[in-house]
């Protein structure tokens, strides 16, 4: 008696699932071409000798590669973008950790509106609104045209979402451990140093991560504060490998983009097997 | 090797919660010490006054006669083991044992030789190298107890240690606990909820209520002699029964029968007196037979305890808990005697729930 009833719940979850699968896999196919076409392009347009925006086989080449390289600015533009990312990012750390972890254990009156307030308004700091005080505060304080300068206010965009996230990393931190090393006597550092910071590397590394790559990908803040053309990233170097007439050149564009993705995606992938970016404590699930 | 002496303690917490008030209690050279209590009673907050990390509102705490209420956690050469052990997650086992000898700057040898010992000691020398995430939970708690013991500290504070164990282990854990400190002969506080633990482990105990402590004494002391009604209430496995009525003449009136009171107290109580007539049910006999006891009643509920039973009789409608081993129990709904034994009575005073002694 239960045994037919349960081949038969059997039966109609086959039927559903046969239909629900034909249905996802369609979906799902149609998302891996919408993603997957561009990356694809990505991947053949830069060895190709005549890339257009249609995805065939490439007539191989590398010389795209050496175009690129004879231009002057378009590799120290990535150094540059290397420079303003890795300095947002440990910045980006230095500051927000110990903020957090403050912020984490220490209660204060309004302390979560606090919190709040200020992830409300750090998507203004590296926003199209701020553009002009910022660069006029820039202006009088001589730090257009300086990699300190961009760095600072990329630094201050990000701030406020890192600490929010690092707060969480450092409360899921049991008071404990650092209460049991206070009774054996180690001192504020030393439990700072020994028990809090290797317990939320993981939560540094994601941070640390997505600060750079928030850097590395702004376009807007360095087109602003940078005049200079040896100083400015790839991002924005990006825009000279056009035609007089305002065309792209495709090839140029397919390989530079691939300079400019990979250092990302390799950092990604390091960290990724690392510390397998669990988000544990940020975003929990 | 210390005597706790707490003087006075209060501890008002930001937000006017008064976790301790006026506290005063002095712990004994090698003693295990057990604080119990309903949770919220301050007794978490008393042990971790005494460990530096809340400083009190007013009050004094000495060990060994030195005055430490303001001393650093670090400088009183003390030990927690704290409810969920608060093992290192990145730190093995042998640096979390070795760690707080670390941070006192021992020596590698010295570290090493305490180290072994204390491993040896808890029989958990195979686990060195494991991380806290790999090892069971008495065994982190082994780790735990280990990494105390390596500091060799004057007094050791242990919050709910046992807690996190499940059942079983927990019984070993308890006659492992109290084996070891009776070979270490360190004065132990241990702070718990669960009254068998503290009866089982304690030399003395203290039982805590709203911040102040409601009885001192051994756990035999507490079991024969609950100091008031609260106490009375709290410990002991079954519940005990206190059951108000009024003196009359040299008996007590409750409900509509007299019950005796005991010899020695019959002239501290006044006539038309209101009591809480207390009696644990394993002192209250119960019986068939006619004529055995004091009072009878119907049988309304039998819970099965193993080697007993716990019995709840209604006697014109005041409800008496009483034992009856197995195998003479009594049928549900039946009439039956009951009888509670001479000098296990217990008076309290109905206004200010002390005992009557």
């Amino acid at each position: 008696m239960s045994r037919n009833i349960f081949s038969r719940k059997r039966q109609i979850i086959e039927e559903r699932s046969l239909s629900e699968r034909s249905f996802s896999f369609i979906f799902i196919l149609l998302v891996v071409l919408f993603f997957g076409i561009p990356l694809l392009w990505l991947m053949l347009a830069p060895f190709d000798r005549v890339a257009s925006y249609s995805i065939k086989w490439p007539n191989w080449t590398l010389s795209n590669f050496s175009t690129i390289n004879e231009n002057p600015y378009a590799l120290r533009s990535l150094v540059n973008s290397a420079v303003f990312s890795a300095g947002t990012g440990l910045l980006v750390i230095l500051i927000g950790a110990p903020a957090s972890y403050a912020l984490s254990r220490v209660k204060f009156a309004g302390r979560d509106a606090f919190l709040y307030v200020l992830l409300l308004f750090s998507s203004i700091v590296t926003g199209t609104a701020a553009m002009v005080p910022l660069f006029l505060l820039a202006l009088k304080l001589n730090l257009l045209d300086t990699y300190h300068g961009v760095i600072l206010v990329l630094t201050g965009g990000l701030i406020p979402v890192s600490i929010f996230i690092l707060k969480d990393f450092t409360d899921s931190i049991p008071k404990s451990y650092e209460e049991s090393a206070q009774i054996f006597g180690a001192s504020s550092w030393r439990i700072l140093r020994d028990i809090v910071t290797p317990i939320i590397r993981p939560g540094l590394a994601v941070i640390f991560v997505w600060s750079f790559v928030q850097a590395w990908g702004n376009f807007l803040t360095p087109l602003i504060m940078i005049r200079d053309v040896n100083k400015s990233p790839a991002a924005n170097m990006m825009y000279s490998f056009y035609t007089e007439g305002g065309q792209a050149i495709l090839p140029l564009v397919g390989a530079f983009s691939l300079l400019y993705t990979a250092p990302v995606l390799l950092m990604y992938f390091y960290v990724n097997k690392k510390y397998g970016f669990r988000f544990y404590g940020g975003i929990k699930g | 090797m210390s005597i706790v002496k707490i003087d006075k303690i209060t501890k008002v917490f930001p937000g006017g919660v008064r976790a301790l008030d006026e506290l005063s209690l002095t712990i004994n050279d090698g003693e295990f010490f057990a604080l119990l209590g309903p949770s919220g009673c301050g007794k978490t907050t008393l042990l971790r006054t005494l460990g530096g990390l809340e400083s009190p509102t007013n009050g004094v705490i000495e060990i060994d006669g030195k005055d430490v209420t303001w001393l650093k956690p670090g400088a009183r050469n003390i030990a927690m083991v704290f409810q969920d052990y608060a093992l290192y997650p990145h730190m093995n086992v042998l640096e979390n044992i070795s760690y707080p000898l670390r941070v006192r700057k021992f020596s590698k040898e010295e570290i090493n030789r305490r180290v072994s010992q204390a491993t040896k000691a808890l029989s958990i020398e195979d686990l060195l190298e494991r991380k806290p995430s790999q090892i069971s939970g008495g065994q982190q708690q082994r780790v735990a107890v280990a990494r105390a013991m390596a500091c060799t500290p004057n007094l050791y504070l242990f919050d709910e240690p046992l807690s996190n164990l499940d059942a079983r282990l927990r019984l070993e854990a308890r006659t492992f606990l109290k084996q070891l400190q009776r070979e270490l002969g360190v004065t132990t506080i241990l702070v718990t909820h669960d009254q068998s633990e503290a009866l089982a482990l304690a030399d003395r105990m203290a039982v805590m209520d709203k911040g102040r402590i409601m009885q001192v004494g051994s756990p035999a002391e507490f079991f024969h002699k609950p100091a008031n009604v609260f106490v009375a209430c709290f410990i002991g496995s079954t519940p005990m029964n206190l059951i108000d009525g009024v003196i009359e003449g040299d008996k007590v009136l409750i409900g509509k029968r007299t019950f005796n009171i005991p010899e020695k107290i019959k002239n501290k109580v006044s006539d038309g007196q209101k009591i809480v007539y207390g009696v644990r049910p394993e002192y209250v006999q119960v019986s068939k037979e006619d004529g055995h006891g004091s009072a009878s009643g119907k049988v309304k509920v039998m819970e099965n305890l193993g080697t007993h039973y716990l019995v709840t009789i209604d006697c014109d409608g005041t409800l008496f808990r009483g034992t009856a081993p197995d195998g003479s129990e009594p049928k549900s709904n039946s009439q039956i005697n009951l009888r509670a034994e001479e000098g296990r009575v217990l008076i309290y005073d109905k206004q200010s729930g002390d005992l009557i002694q």
